[in-house]
């Protein structure tokens, strides 16, 4: 098939590597190539996950059709170009949702699974992989095989989080979530400190399926850690103002159609935004309805807003720190990262629920954080490294969909079970045929770092 | 029962995008090509995107002799067959114009397996006097170049055919529309060098719906390809036939 070499990058446009770019348009025409190739959603995962510098990058997004929707019982099956967007404009007004979404909706459900993808409703449902029923999968041999939890359950697991590197999903077939609108129903709660924010999102009180908190990430001293935790559920009808329709119209998009200048969003900036911010969004106690767009997708109003970092691109870091040494752990990073004065736009603070069976899956019980950080010196990769540090005295690990710098030494202390994964990799893909620029970063088909 | 819309070579990009576009209108659909499985994919996609009625078989344009059965099948299935897009083509490579065994193939996709399915269709719509018929040709139907004259005259003399079936069918009342887009981003292209001003498949494939609601007869999509096509067309030949096109 015709290639075509171009410069790509993932969502946080570092880095950017001249590949060879293949797109079929045709569902047989998504086969690996004997020279290695990895595959390619959406490219928004931030990092090196969908890179293959100068290899072989097989793009999906034209392999993408709707195949099946069981509106009883909830199971849409599709092809794995298909967006969540997609999915989304379908199922909604059916009365199904997403089981599980990311913070865009710009992404698709083969980058949804190899990520194994995690929401606000983390704690309540799991990550992606947990409610995927079944995936036709494309191996390096080139044959089609099905697999499920009950139906080849070990390469299933290691599809689930293993960020491309088994074979090629081909079709998804996704349990969905019931609602009966197209609204949430949202309620904010300001905490001072990082201790009360612990604490809100802690309370069984206050919980809901959905939360997450908001950071004011420049915040010191005795308000470090201070934002502003908000919860949400999917709104009954009850809920729902009699006249209202049930679905929820997404807005018009805006985009950013230039690099902004790296200095735009400096501490200043991000101070003034994040004190506004605060004291705007904190007040809202009283719950409110909110359509699904902008509760779940708020950047998603703003097309290519990841070029407001500058042409040299920016990083999220994010991590997961479990169980009790969770609030010290977040401190630590919270405290060394304003210690740093590298401001960070967005700072988001998650409870995570148990561990799933993907066995690179990021999640764990305990605090997840993100970290917007834009790159204007190498300082931020010895930042960050000083970080994964913390991370790993803690006993956390970071998430590879958003990586490009992880050390392969610190990624094996950080996911105990790729060794489990190394073995069905190595069985599924003998001749290490899926490779991608982090897979070789982390030396992952390679027995020791 | 909605009006349904046949679409030949459907397995395209630009086929897809204007299926869609057919069907968000509310539109039935029938779908054709050579390859099933696509078939099946595109067309369980449309049905769930828009939920129109979209069925599906195999079409062969190099296979005239079947072409007649396969009309009819298409008529029986979709009494309330309103419209059709013709388009299938082949682009094929450089080597055609030194092979004819290559050449014949693109002459054959694109223009003598053209002219027997537009036949019978053209026999359908015209004593039932409404209807259209919706070619996709290209401008580079519009002069002969070095580089894809096989090509070039298979879709040059589609654009002719057409032009006559619509002098033919005015009386009927039957629109006949000749497409012809400049470089549009699907498989023909992706990857080949030299393409300038490459338009999406949606773009056009919302175009070509929206020329129905349009009187001109020949449409250059995006627009601007009609001027550029003019210029072209207008450079004398000494000069011409000295150029690397
Ligand atoms: C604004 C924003 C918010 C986000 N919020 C969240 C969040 O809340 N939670 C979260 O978990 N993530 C989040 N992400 C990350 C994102 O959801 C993941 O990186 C996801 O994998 C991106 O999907 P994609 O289709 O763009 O995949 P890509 O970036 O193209 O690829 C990601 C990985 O999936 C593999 N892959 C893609 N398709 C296939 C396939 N068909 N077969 C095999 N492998 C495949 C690639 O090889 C690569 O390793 C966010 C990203 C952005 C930009
Ligand atoms: N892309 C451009 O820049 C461009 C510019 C001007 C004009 N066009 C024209 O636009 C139309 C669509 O092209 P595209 O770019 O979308 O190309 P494409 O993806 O290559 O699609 C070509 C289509 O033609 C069908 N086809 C080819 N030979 C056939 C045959 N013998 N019988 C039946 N179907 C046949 C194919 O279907 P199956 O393989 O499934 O049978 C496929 O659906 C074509 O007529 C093309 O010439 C394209």
């Amino acid at each position: 098939m015709v290639t075509k070499v171009a410069p790509i990058s993932g969502w946080g446009r570092y880095p950017v590597e001249p590949c060879e770019l293949e797109r079929p348009e045709r569902y047989a025409d998504l086969r690996p190539f004997e020279g290695g190739l990895i595959v390619r959603g959406q490219g928004r995962s931030y990092g090196d996950a969908s890179l293959n510098e100068n290899g072989r990058v097989l793009l999906t997004e034209r392999v993408n059709r709707l195949l099946e929707l069981d509106a009883e019982k909830g199971i849409l099956r599709a092809e794995a170009g298909v967006t969540l967007a997609e999915a989304l404009d379908v199922i909604v007004p059916k009365g199904w949702f997403l089981p599980v979404t990311p913070g865009t909706k710009f992404v698709s459900l083969g980058g949804c699974v190899a990520a194994d993808v995690h929401g606000k409703n983390h704690h309540c449902d799991g990550s992606f992989g947990d409610h995927v029923l079944e995936m036709e999968m494309i191996l390096a041999d080139g044959r089609r095989m099905l697999c499920s939890p009950a139906e080849k359950p070990a390469l299933f697991w290691a599809t689930v989080g293993g960020m491309g590197l088994t074979g090629i999903i081909g079709e998804v077939a996704l349990k969905l979530t019931p609602v009966q609108s197209g609204h949430m129903m949202v309620r904010h709660h300001s905490a001072d400190n990082l201790e009360q924010l612990f604490q809100l999102l802690e309370d069984p009180a206050t919980d809901d399926r959905y939360t997450v908190a908001w950071l004011d990430s420049l915040a010191t001293g005795q308000h470090l850690g201070r934002g502003i935790a908000m919860f949400g559920h999917h709104a009954s009808r009850e809920e729902l103002p009699s006249g209202m329709e049930s679905s929820s119209k997404p807005k018009r998009s805006h985009s950013i159609p230039f690099d902004f200048p790296a200095f735009a969003l400096n501490s200043l900036s991000i101070g003034a935004f994040n004190a506004l911010y605060y004291s705007r969004e904190g007040r809202k106690r009283e719950p409110f309805l909110s359509g699904y767009d902008p509760y779940f997708y708020p950047l998603d109003a703003i097309g290519n807003w990841n070029r407001l970092y500058g042409k040299r691109g920016f990083m999220q870091y994010q991590c997961v720190i479990p169980g009790s040494a969770a609030f010290e752990g977040i401190k630590t990073v919270l405290e060394k990262l304003s210690g740093s004065r590298r401001p960070s736009f967005l700072a988001v603070l998650k409870r995570f629920g148990a561990q799933g069976k993907g066995l690179l899956s990021f999640p764990m019980a305990g605090y997840t954080l993100a970290l917007d950080l834009p790159i204007r010196d190498e300082g931020l990769f010895d930042l960050l490294a000083e970080l994964d540090k913390v991370v790993l005295k803690h006993g956390g690990r970071v998430y590879l969909a958003k990586d490009a710098r992880l050390s392969a030494e610190s990624f094996r202390a950080m996911y105990p079970r790729y060794n489990d994964w190394l073995k069905i990799k190595k069985a599924a893909d003998p001749k290490n045929i899926f490779s991608s620029n982090l897979s070789r970063r982390l030396k992952i088909a390679e027995e020791a770092a | 029962m909605s009006q349904a819309v046949l679409i030949l070579g459907a397995t395209s990009a630009i086929a897809r995008a204007t299926a869609a576009a057919f069907a968000r209108q509310g539109y039935a659909l029938y779908l054709a090509s050579r390859d099933v499985d696509e078939l099946r994919r595109i067309a369980a996609d449309l049905q769930l995107r828009y939920g129109v009625e979209v069925r599906h078989g195999v079409f062969d344009a190099e296979a005239t002799a079947t072409h007649e059965a396969f009309f009819q099948s298409v008529v029986k299935a979709m009494p309330a067959l309103h419209g059709m897009v013709l388009a299938f083509g082949f682009l094929g490579d450089q080597m055609a114009a030194r092979d004819f065994k290559l050449g014949e193939k693109i002459i054959a996709a694109n223009f003598t397996g053209a002219a027997s399915i537009l036949s019978h269709c053209a026999n359908y719509f015209e004593p039932l006097k409404r209807g259209f018929i919706i070619g996709i040709s290209s401008v580079a139907g519009d002069r002969g170049r070095q580089s894809n004259y096989v090509y070039g005259a298979a879709k040059g003399a589609l654009s002719l055919y057409l032009q006559g079936l619509r002098n033919r069918l005015f009386a009927s009342g039957v629109r006949v529309i000749t497409i012809k887009p400049g470089f549009v981003d699907t498989a023909m292209t992706y990857g080949l060098p030299g393409l300038f001003l490459v338009a999406s498949p949606q773009d056009i494939g919302a175009r070509i719906v929206r020329s129905l609601d349009k009187p001109a007869d020949v449409v250059y999509l995006p627009w601007f390809w009609r001027y550029i096509m003019l210029i072209i067309r207008h450079i004398p030949e000494p000069v011409f036939k000295r150029l690397k096109l």
